[in-house]
């Protein structure tokens, strides 16, 4: 008698539908990303219950936290409105320097110490604290930053858009004076960044 | 994940020796490995959500213009003071003995659509003008706050004003400068 034998069913399932979906989402994931630009101090954005959705580029931001600001501009204005401000503290970047700033998402050292700063090599850049843009009116650092971007923005026909970054346990003075600053060049619209928060009802 | 040989593997009847058909089917598991692996680390490390910001317009200081008067008793003024507290009064400053209040549906808020409703009654449907005036002891959170409020309470006319000593002394003797 022939013995009844057992069909063995294969264990390998079909991968091409997972292997399908798997790219399609990794495809675009790559292509809608943009990096994180991690904070220079750490920043709580207070909630708001009515917010716009702000545009990806052509803005300024100002980040304000443990009493520090901190400037960043967007990547292609970097460049001119890092060479404007030399010139008005009479201090000339060579190319790399001035590459290495393009890489940088933010200034925060005051403008004298920015040409050892942008020379050091970018663990120790990492490594270090940095005390901020000053705002005093002496030195008008803040000011002449924000002038020149939107110097150099103007060229480019287009009106910068000045977004302020603050940490919700700020104390207001800090973010007070950024708002003068802003007033004073005659930038009266700006836009806060906030998180959404539930209307109430 | 290897396949396993279902073919049975008899004996060939016929004696005759066929050449063995290769599977075609390539073995996917690496490469979906290594495509899930990219999704995670792009998910974690992409913002979708993109920043959302509020829009603030400050007036303009750099020229003079036309200041339109306008009545004392039309306004509230609210001065942001410590521990997330504030104080608030109707008209002039030193006239009315102000209210110390927090921030919250309870506190801002309901004082908020109360005077709303008042000054609108006595002066003929004319809106209420809000005053901010944050004081250096409180937090950027405190001032987004107020806004907010007056966001959700609906009032239009408000601005934000440089606080006087004398707001500064009241903020002391309540406590709330420190």
């Amino acid at each position: 008698m022939p013995r009844v034998k057992v069909q063995r069913k294969s264990t390998a399932t079909d991968m091409t539908a997972m292997c399908d979906v798997a790219f399609l989402l990794l495809t675009f994931f790559i292509l809608t990303s943009k990096f994180k630009t991690p904070d220079p101090v750490p920043i709580d954005i207070p909630g708001y219950t009515k917010t716009v959705v702000l545009p990806e580029d052509n803005i300024a931001t100002l980040t304000i936290g443990s009493g520090k600001v901190f400037f960043g501009v967007d990547q292609n204005l970097r460049k001119t409105t890092l060479e404007e401000v030399g010139k008005l503290y009479n201090i000339t970047f060579t190319p790399a320097e001035i590459n290495t700033f393009i890489g940088l998402p933010n200034v925060g050292v005051p403008i004298h110490s920015l040409k050892d700063y942008l020379n050091m090599d970018s663990e120790k850049r990492k490594a270090i604290q940095l005390p901020g843009v000053p705002t005093d009116s002496v030195s008008n650092e803040l000011f002449n930053w924000i002038k020149q971007a939107r110097l150099a923005d103007a060229a480019l026909n287009k009106p910068l858009r000045i977004t302020i970054k603050g940490d919700a346990k700020q104390e207001y003075p800090t973010v007070g004076r950024v708002i003068d600053i802003l007033q004073k060049q005659g930038a009266n619209k700006f836009s806060l960044i906030t998180a959404l928060k539930a209307a109430p009802k | 994940m290897a396949e396993l040989d279902t073919s049975g593997g008899g004996k060939h009847k016929g004696g005759k020796v066929r050449s063995k058909k290769a599977s075609t089917r390539v073995d996917l598991t690496a490469m979906v490995d290594l495509a899930f692996l990219l999704i995670t680390f792009f998910m974690l490390t992409t913002t979708l959500a993109k920043p959302k910001a509020m829009d603030m317009a400050m007036p303009d200081t750099t020229k003079p213009q036309e200041q339109l008067a306008v009545p004392a008793t039309r306004t509230m003024t609210i001065l942001l003071g410590s521990n997330n507290k504030l104080e608030w009064y109707i008209g002039e400053t030193g006239k009315s003995a102000p209210t110390v209040d927090n921030f919250g549906k309870d506190g801002l808020r309901k004082a908020l659509i109360e005077n709303s409703n008042k000054i609108k009654a006595s002066h003929g449907g004319q809106p209420m003008i809000v005053l901010i005036k944050p004081s250096d002891k409180s937090t950027y959170n405190n001032f987004v706050n107020a806004l907010d409020e007056l966001n959700i309470t609906g009032i239009d006319e408000h601005a934000v004003v440089k606080i006087t000593q004398v707001e500064i002394d009241d903020l002391k003797k309540n406590g709330l400068y420190n």
